[in-house]
């Protein structure tokens, strides 16, 4: 097996020997050059999955059915979903980690550079054989993106073979990026660095890489059960021959929870290297957070059942399952108490990576305490399918992991490009998407409330003023983000050259090496005390 | 250094990736050991409110004349089965432990030969251990010709032990049509 050091020592024979054009990205093994790739591919996912949305919205404008037939409107809601959470936000995370992990733990690249080369290029094909089925007679996916049976078996289109097989590829490459996580962070941290001097950051991924080598192939079963049930005449999910369709629902959200933690841990490694530097101080209980951090991973594993309330479960199942998910208020009670605590009396300062934090901090709360109303079971009879849970998981999931993925971008972007980006673009970017995006999530909460159903190209006339408004918020903050493309294309086109450590962080071994970070960094290991 | 050389380093790295595939692999069977591990779970809880699908060897021991339970009987056809398929009475009076025999009509309507299979579910789910039958039309396939008509039987009775708090149960039956993967399944044999 090649491992870093011996790549690193061959690489360095030869050292400004790089690959010129699009071999380069095809071939390459370099942890700074695979972490563009993906930050990039996440970006046009994002587009991607963005515009989805926006066919979402135009048809939710008005009442009836104006632009879309409701079979491609449930196919966009499907792809939506999928794009988002496997194509933006976990690649975008896997991105950071690639650029960031090895230069923050003193190390020369990833543990397997190869194997981390091979984990970006399945990815564009994963997305290609799924979007590819929209253009295909009979439509692409259309069941949901948590393709509950027996929508995707028996009352399938036609897409579920083309569904599985992308999600296996997906499946397959976070398994392999998570693999790598783990065993750089084991192996290669720089001399001195021991677990808890290991940045949060780190901390984050290296836990978030644990759930994703668990749940992953859990879905990867669950994907395969579908598959043989719709081809193969199996009956795990058809109560015709013995199966239960409950079932699926279990062992989807066994995968399924863990996985919604898997994209808000790496934020909040994120949020807290960015606010302890802009607020000038340490962040506030480390070791609580990494613990926190822990235990949220742990409860995961015993909370899926909260999202199947209405499926007829018993009263002691359901306050278990309703006791275990409130435990989870008290560690993320923690890290947000953290956060504020670190702001508490520090010199801070506002600039977009900080800005994005805060809006960070505020607004997952807000889809924190929407989560807290949606674990109780009484309530969540009502909430259940309505568009309150649209609002809650998307003020985690956008303002939350995506609004820390900006953070992350404007924080590092001086490092990744060498240039400091447009800081009054950046903030006009901040400010668009903050006005919008609440413009577009907070009336969800009310539709919601009012019995708006979910997943619905249709609704019922008292739901058209708030629709409106959603709606117009919903085409704002998918303009808005356009911004974001400028402002990343004139930083590393040019600017103002950036230091090696622009922002004075106090801590980071990332803020050590020059600006931008050399294709090869800490060849040597540091010394840490 | 040469690439056919170890170090310490490698031998670490190939250790650790080696554990974690094996969590992978370990992780996708775990996938699939949750089908028999979530049957046997509801087989003991009770939780889902499937009945047993053989049929009951118990013997009621003496029948409990203080309490009455009400049995509603409920049949649908699943989506796609042109069969017609109605109990013989919508509910029944039993005593716990008291044995009692009704019948379901059943037609095939679809035009062909077919088979059917009926799956049962008892409500409120808790009760379904309690729910002991005898001889049910579920335990096995039921092949009718086109338009050939039947009466299914069931014999049941409550068990003593159902606790005092149930006095109504409902026995739901869903009839599917499943004369096709009968005939794929014969073929591939």
């Amino acid at each position: 097996m090649t491992t870093a050091t011996d790549t690193m020592d061959h690489h360095d024979d030869h050292h400004d020997h790089k690959m010129t054009g699009i071999k380069r990205w095809l071939y390459t093994t370099n942890h700074k050059d695979i972490g563009t790739l993906y930050l990039w591919f996440s970006f046009i996912m994002l587009l991607t999955g963005g515009a989805m949305a926006m066919v979402i919205r135009a048809e939710l404008f008005q009442p009836g059915l104006q632009i879309i037939e409701p079979d491609f409107f449930n196919q966009m809601t499907t792809v939506h979903g999928l794009i988002m959470v496997f194509g933006a936000i976990m690649p975008a995370f896997t991105g950071l980690a690639n650029w960031m992990l090895p230069m923050m733990i003193g190390a020369p690249d990833m543990a397997l550079p190869r194997l981390n080369n091979w984990s970006f290029w399945i990815l564009p094909f994963a997305f290609g054989i799924l979007l590819s089925s929209l253009f295909m007679e009979g439509g692409g996916p259309n069941f949901g993106w948590t393709f509950y049976a027996p929508l995707s078996t028996t009352y399938s289109n036609g897409s579920t073979a083309f569904f599985v097989f992308a999600v296996h590829i997906m499946g397959i490459s976070s398994i392999m990026g998570a693999i790598n996580i783990v065993v750089t962070i084991m192996n290669l941290r720089a001399p001195g660095m021991t677990y808890m001097k290991m940045p949060l950051f780190v901390w984050t991924f290296f836990i978030t890489a644990y759930l994703l080598i668990a749940v992953m192939p859990v879905l990867a079963g669950t994907v395969t059960m579908v598959l043989t049930d719709t081809y193969f005449g199996t009956s795990f999910f058809n109560a015709a021959g013995g199966g239960d369709p409950v079932m699926f629902q279990h062992i989807f959200w066994f995968f399924g929870h863990p996985e919604v933690y898997i994209m808000i841990l790496p934020a909040f490694g994120i949020v807290s290297t960015i606010i302890p530097t802009f607020a000038r101080k340490k962040l506030f209980g480390y070791s609580s957070m990494v613990y926190a951090t822990s235990s949220i991973a742990f409860l995961s594993f015993i909370v899926w059942a909260h999202h199947m309330f209405t499926t007829g479960m018993p009263l002691a199942g359901e306050l278990f399952f309703m006791y275990c998910t409130m435990l989870i208020a008290v560690p993320t009670g923690v890290k947000v108490f953290n956060w504020v605590a670190t702001m508490w009396k520090g010199s801070m300062t506002f600039e977009t990576p900080m800005l994005f934090s805060i809006a960070f901090v505020i607004l997952f709360t807000i889809g924190g305490f929407s989560g807290l109303m949606l674990a109780m079971t009484p309530v969540d009879f009502q909430y259940h399918d309505t568009y309150f849970v649209v609002a809650h998981f998307h003020y985690v999931l956008v303002t939350g992991s995506l609004f820390s993925i900006y953070a992350a971008a404007y924080y590092w972007l001086p490092k990744w490009t060498g240039n400091m980006y447009d800081e009054k673009l950046g903030k006009f970017h901040f400010w668009c998407s903050l006005i919008s995006v609440n413009l577009l999530f907070f009336p969800m909460h009310f539709l919601g409330l009012a019995g708006m159903p979910r997943r619905i190209p249709d609704y019922a006339l008292q739901f058209a003023d708030f629709n409106k408004w959603v709606s117009i918020g919903g085409f704002a903050f998918g303009l808005s983000q356009l911004i974001f493309l400028v402002l990343v294309i004139k930083c590393i086109k040019g600017g103002k050259k950036a230091s090696a450590n622009p922002w004075d962080a106090s801590e980071g071994l990332e803020w050590t090496v020059a600006s931008p970070a050399p294709y090869h960094t800490f060849s040597t290991p540091p010394e840490i005390k | 250094m040469h690439k056919d050389q170890t170090t310490p380093l490698d031998d670490k790295v190939k250790k650790g990736v080696t554990k974690l595939v094996i969590t992978v692999f370990a992780m996708f069977a775990f996938g699939f050991a949750l089908v028999p591990l979530y049957d046997v779970f509801c087989d003991i809880t009770g939780l889902n409110g499937k009945t047993a699908t053989v049929a009951s060897t118990k013997n009621a021991d003496g029948i409990d004349t203080s309490r009455t339970i009400k049995v509603q009987f409920i049949s649908r056809t699943a989506q796609g089965a042109a069969w017609q398929f109605a109990p013989q009475m919508n509910s029944i009076e039993v005593h716990p432990g008291e044995m009692k025999f009704i019948k379901f009509y059943a037609k095939n309507e679809s035009g062909r030969s077919g088979v059917a299979q009926a799956v049962p579910s008892v409500s409120p789910g808790l009760a379904a251990n309690y729910f002991q039958k005898i001889e049910c039309f579920c335990f096995n396939q039921q092949p009718l010709q086109a338009n050939e008509e039947a009466w299914l039987p069931l014999q049941f009775y409550v068990d003593p032990e159902l606790p005092a708090h149930f006095t109504e149960l409902t026995l739901s039956y869903t009839l599917y049509d499943i004369t096709d993967s009968v005939e794929t399944n014969q073929e591939t044999e």
